[in-house]
């Protein structure tokens, strides 16, 4: 039986594994100490299970536990990461790499840097939305202090040659941070292999809680220091202070134990959804072109665009799904998706497009249903569209003089 | 953004979808919009020369469903009205009557400019032909 909305926008959030739910529950009803507790068993057995889910965390990234920053998600984790960084090294340089398709949590921090007096260089992407280690090699200058480049794209999914880029960064002497909130759990990461010395990460994208996420902050070979940006007692390391969120914490951990766990055979079954959806509809409607890496992308993302259909009016159409758009209509700014645009996809296209992110709890049952789902919807909307008639006769788009408001 | 019902059943039962001949010169074709924003409308209206009076309104829409919705709902009030009754039609009664949210009321606007638009054609379209009956008939020589 199917249950309507469908949910397949995993790369937004993701349903809270129930093993890990249950796992969490004991924290906020019988074992509500805070870890920072040294008097009584309450805060023991708080910190105990602080310290497992710590080992959780790392284990999956092939960190040391002490390696581990709590925070309360990933866009702190990367605001900590950018400006401690920028805030203790100023003095060794004031140059900064990222590239165009960041997530807002990494290039807002960086704009502000730059009005702080730091350089930003923002690399541009190629139509795969992958930056080269060139690239990366030749931004460098003898005033740059850090990288900082995801490890996998939340709208188009497109991984990035991380390790090639984590060991430019080591010959260099520089530091690199990788925002890899959609590539832990899905795909394999390791900061020692990967040469990663900051990493951003966050729950609820793999099946845990929201409100937790943690920064991997490297403790040898080089030791990084980052300038707080919250202080008071002192907690991890003195890097974030503030209570730990106890059952957010051991649900993090859950959540990554079982990510770990299971990831080869649930990457090898969201991988067969993935080429399932993407082939279901893409061989059934013409002119619809794939957004992001046909290879070298998360197991479960497909992000289309639908020429001659508007993103959001197709969302309403296909409301037995619940999936997003790149399109402008859903966004307060009015503009499509800067992503797409990076890619070099046009702005008709980018408005045109939607992602499905499938996820652990998506069937075949539902792919096959969204499947004709979105054939009959685009069919019946280009239908209703003057662009699709326009083409259909044969008239160039591009030469129509559009009146622009 | 959850959507009004009246939103959603001119998105899912869309009025008068289609094409009228742009080559009648009763017909009138309004093309607003740009495919880079988003939203792109085309609204044809047909007048019967004899009342005055529009008969028949098409419309054709690239744009979310609030777009979808006011093009619908635009051909529904244009069928039966008068020129300058259609010239009368605001934005703001189409806000109003599909409970359009804040951002949504540019396609409002879309749909209004459509309206014109598509009244400007037919009218040039019939003050070309009164100028080609106005121009005397050639003579044929010889």
């Amino acid at each position: 039986m199917l249950k309507f909305p469908i949910y397949m926008d995993n790369n937004s959030t993701t349903r809270t594994d129930p093993r890990v739910v249950e796992t969490m529950l004991p924290y906020f009803t019988e074992k509500y100490g805070n870890a920072a507790s040294r008097s009584h068993p309450y805060g023991w057995e708080a910190e105990e299970a602080v310290e497992i889910a710590r080992g959780q965390i790392s284990s999956l990234i092939g960190a040391n536990p002490k390696e581990i920053i709590f925070t309360s998600g990933a866009t702190e984790s990367n605001n900590l990461a950018i400006k401690g960084v920028a805030a203790m090294y100023k003095k060794k340089g004031n140059h900064i790499i990222t590239q165009a398709t960041e997530h807002k949590a990494v290039l807002d921090p960086c704009k502000r840097l730059e009005k702080e007096g730091f350089q930003v260089t923002y690399l541009p992407v190629d139509r795969y939305g992958q930056v080269s280690v060139d690239q990366v090699r030749e931004a460098m200058t003898d005033k740059t202090i850090l990288v900082s480049i995801m490890a996998a794209n939340n709208e188009i999914g497109t991984l990035q040659p991380i390790k090639a880029i984590g060991k430019l960064c080591k010959e260099k002497g520089i530091l690199f941070h990788t925002d890899a909130v959609q590539a832990i759990g899905k795909v394999p990461v390791n900061v020692e292999e990967m040469g990663i010395d900051l990493l951003s990460m966050t729950a609820h994208k793999v099946y845990g809680p929201k409100g937790i996420g943690a920064l991997y902050v490297r403790k040898k070979d080089p030791r990084v220091r980052l300038e707080p940006i919250i202080d008071g007692g002192g907690h991890e390391r003195g890097m974030r202070s503030g209570t730990l969120a106890v059952p957010l914490i051991v649900g993090f951990g859950k959540a990554c134990e079982i990510a770990q766990a299971e990831m080869p055979e649930e990457a090898k079954r969201l991988y067969f959804l993935r080429e399932r959806l993407r082939k279901g509809i893409m061989e059934q409607l013409s002119e619809t072109y794939l957004n992001g890496h046909p290879d070298e992308r998360l197991p479960g993302n497909v992000n289309i665009s639908f020429a001659y259909v508007e993103g959001e009016g197709m969302m309403m159409g296909i409301k037995d799904v619940a999936v997003s758009s790149g399109s402008a209509c859903t966004s307060a700014s009015l503009e499509p998706s800067y992503v797409l645009r990076a890619l070099g996809v046009g702005d008709e296209l980018a408005h045109s497009s939607i992602r499905f992110g499938l996820g652990r709890f998506n069937t075949e049952e539902e792919v096959d249903y969204v499947i004709q789902l979105v054939v009959r919807e685009v069919n019946r909307l280009r239908e209703m569209s003057p662009l699709y008639e326009m083409a259909q006769q044969g008239i160039d788009l591009k030469t129509i003089e559009w009146a622009h408001h | 953004m959850p959507y009004s019902e009246k939103i959603l059943e001119h998105y899912n039962n869309p009025r008068n979808v289609g094409t009228l001949d742009p080559s009648n010169l009763a017909v009138g074709t309004g093309l607003v919009g740009a495919p880079e924003c988003g939203d792109v409308l085309k609204l044809q209206i047909l007048v019967n020369p004899l009342t005055g009076k529009i008969e028949d309104a098409k419309f054709k829409t690239f744009g979310c469903g609030s777009a979808i919705a006011s093009s619908s709902l635009a051909t529904e009030w244009l069928k039966g009205k008068s020129i300058e009754e259609a010239l009368a039609i605001r934005n703001t009664q189409i806000v109003e009557e599909l409970a359009l949210p804040p951002v949504k009321v540019h396609c409002s606007v879309l749909a209004e400019d459509a309206i014109k638009a598509a009244i400007k054609n037919y009218q040039e379209k019939q003050e070309s032909v009164a100028a080609q009956q106005a121009k005397p008939e050639p003579v044929a020589v010889g």
